[in-house]
């Protein structure tokens, strides 16, 4: 566990790379993975596996919601199956068949979204995943994860196909800072606390955990302790890392690439509320679709960077210290 | 019924053509990214419809009630219709370099928030029949003359929503709506028939109880004819399989998969604009 601002935050692989070259090592060590993609098998990275195991990939074309149900076919007869587009079409087009073919009968599927939240950019809000999480989360039985670099990602594509159960992943398109060292394990449910703080809790997944270490370094210039956790397991969450950090910091902040409503700060909430209620503020996409811009400026105009949580973590501690 | 359309020579919509094009690779180079090849497949059809008198629309009155809607439904090929909307008088012609920049009103993909002209925000594929048939069946009811047109790539076509609209609108009889399939043979990951084929296509269409017409897709003649014959056939729907060159009129990206998503570099773009002189 590091401390105050010694974090050196190197420029990694994207998430979705990672992703990609873990399907290899899987499908070189169980022949039982498969993998299915709807024409973005180049987007997606799952053209590394399709390329060296052609037999045990399955070209879908532009159809979201046949290959899921395909996929769940797969996985009900056996195979470790990975389904993969980008998140906005597996989790909208998809959405009735991870339900009723995968969630409710509890099937083995594993669905992979990439390109997830605003930071694709360009491309624009047709193509920008920022409910997937909510829509994930709703499903009974799904495991739910965001991993914030490459390190964790291949970590967690080794978790969730040695995992027996349906499981959702979330991708992005942009590179990510390495957080993690080669060793840092990542089980369904857990948490990493990365820095160690006492005044607020700031509370990230995906893209948003390096930002929150930005944060936390700028407040502890400023003689604010605050506590980091990446929260990369949105479901199951880590209930005992919340009611920690309600219980020893008195103010959380959460931050994520994502509608506030539905995303992981409302689920945070929730437990906080359930354990130790304590004043949170929601860092998110708020009630809105957003634009085409370069990545960099979507997340400055939609409010996601270090200097948004921070100003949020000064607001919770203003309302912590009025109590 | 008025016609405010003005219709004009297919010499003339030669030159437009060229004009579009020149608009679309220079407008993706200058954004450093877009999608040169299904924007420069779908020049003519398009072209033919703002410009070929086909469609009856008025850039004065976007909202005009009766006017004929057209819905991009492969809403990546935006530059397309973004120039087309240009040069018709909707939005202005010197701003088109500014296509996916933060602020811009050309956005990545047909937004509507951006300009109101635009019928329908695209960019999630599979969408645009069951649009146009709904748009259609709005002016049956109002006793309204508007045609509605919508435009699919063919990889689009994978997705079964638009299966479910093509039978939907042969069962309710909407001869007011035309599809237009933009073949031109490649997708994201490559050619159509490697990662999906979509053949025996005109007959898949019949069977689901349409009109079919199929022609060469840049013949502004045949292209024009389709149309005509379209909105001749009643009872019906229309589906015009368009056979095109992904990538039309620049030689290195004519049947290049690799610019179905990649922006010329200022260099490409001098090359492309040397031939579309
Ligand atoms: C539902 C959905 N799935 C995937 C994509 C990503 N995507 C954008 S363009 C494209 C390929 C489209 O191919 P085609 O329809 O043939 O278009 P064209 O060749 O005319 O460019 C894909 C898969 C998308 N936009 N929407
Ligand atoms: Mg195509």
């Amino acid at each position: 566990m590091a401390t105050g601002t010694k974090f050196e935050l190197k420029m990694g692989a994207a998430t979705r790379e990672a992703f990609g070259r873990t399907l290899v090592e899987l499908g070189r060590a169980n022949k039982d993975v498969v993998v299915c993609d709807a024409d973005l098998s180049k987007s997606t990275m799952t053209t590394y596996f399709a390329q060296e195991f052609p037999e045990r990939f399955f070209s879908c074309g532009i159809a979201e919601a046949n290959m899921v149900a395909v996929g769940a076919g797969l996985a009900s007869s056996g195979k470790i199956a990975f389904v993969s587009s980008f998140s906005a079409f597996l989790l909208n087009k998809g959405f009735e068949q991870l339900r009723v073919t995968a969630a409710y009968p509890e099937v083995n599927l594993k669905a992979v979204g990439t390109h997830s939240g605003i930071s694709i950019g360009e491309d624009g809000p047709s193509q920008m995943s920022i409910e997937d999480l909510a829509l994930a989360c709703s499903l009974p039985g799904f495991a739910v994860l965001s991993p914030c670099d490459e390190v964790s990602m291949r970590a967690v594509i080794h978790t969730v196909a040695a995992h027996v159960g349906p499981v959702f992943v979330r991708a992005a398109r942009a590179k990510s800072p390495i957080v993690y060292g080669a060793d840092a394990r990542f089980p369904i449910g857990g948490s990493h606390e990365l820095i160690a703080g006492k005044d607020v809790t700031l509370i990230g997944h995906g893209l948003l955990v390096a930002e929150a270490i930005r944060a936390a370094g700028s407040l502890e210039a400023e003689g604010i302790s605050a506590r980091v956790i990446d929260m990369y397991s949105i479901k199951p969450l880590d209930r005992d890392a919340v009611a920690r950090a309600a219980r020893e910091t008195g103010a959380i902040v959460v931050a994520e690439e994502h509608l506030a409503d539905g995303g992981l700060g409302v689920r945070v909430a929730q437990t906080a509320a359930e354990t130790t209620p304590c004043i949170m503020e929601f860092v998110g996409v708020n009630n809105v679709y957003a634009e085409s811009g370069t990545p960099d400026e979507l997340l400055d105009k939609y409010g996601l960077r270090a200097v948004n949580i921070a100003a949020a973590a000064k607001k919770a501690l203003a309302r912590k210290s009025a109590r | 019924m008025a016609t405010v359309t003005e219709t004009r020579s297919v010499q003339e919509l030669q030159a437009v053509c060229k004009q579009i094009r020149r608009h679309i690779v220079t407008m993706i180079a200058a954004a450093k990214s877009g999608h040169p090849g299904g924007s420069l497949s779908a020049v003519e059809l398009i072209v033919s419809l703002y410009f070929g008198g086909r469609m009856r629309h008025d850039p004065k009155n976007p909202r005009w009630k009766d006017r004929d809607r057209f819905v991009l439904g492969k809403g990546h090929a935006a530059p397309v219709l973004y120039a087309v909307l240009a040069e018709a008088g909707y939005t202005p012609v010197g701003e088109l370099n500014t296509l996916r920049k933060l602020g811009s009103i050309y956005q990545g993909h047909p937004d509507r928030r951006f300009i109101p002209a635009l019928e329908a925000s695209t960019g999630s594929l599979g969408e645009g029949l069951s649009l146009a048939c709904g748009m259609a069946l709005a002016a049956r009811l109002d006793g309204s003359p508007a045609r509605a047109y919508t435009m699919l790539g063919d990889g689009e076509i994978q997705e079964g929503q638009v299966w479910e609209a093509a039978m939907f609108a042969a069962f309710h009889k909407i001869d007011n709506v035309v599809c237009i399939v933009d073949y031109n043979r490649i997708q994201l990951d490559g050619f159509v028939k490697d990662i999906m084929d979509i053949e025996p296509l005109t007959d898949k269409w019949r069977a689901f109880g349409w009109h079919v017409i199929e022609l060469d897709g840049h013949d502004l003649n045949a292209v024009n004819a389709a149309y005509d014959e379209a909105a001749a056939t009643k009872g019906k729907p229309s589906v015009l399989i368009a056979h095109t060159v992904k990538g039309k009129g620049v030689s290195f990206m004519e049947n290049n998969p690799k610019f179905h998503g990649m922006a010329p570099t200022a260099e490409e773009l001098q090359k492309a604009l040397a031939e579309l002189a």
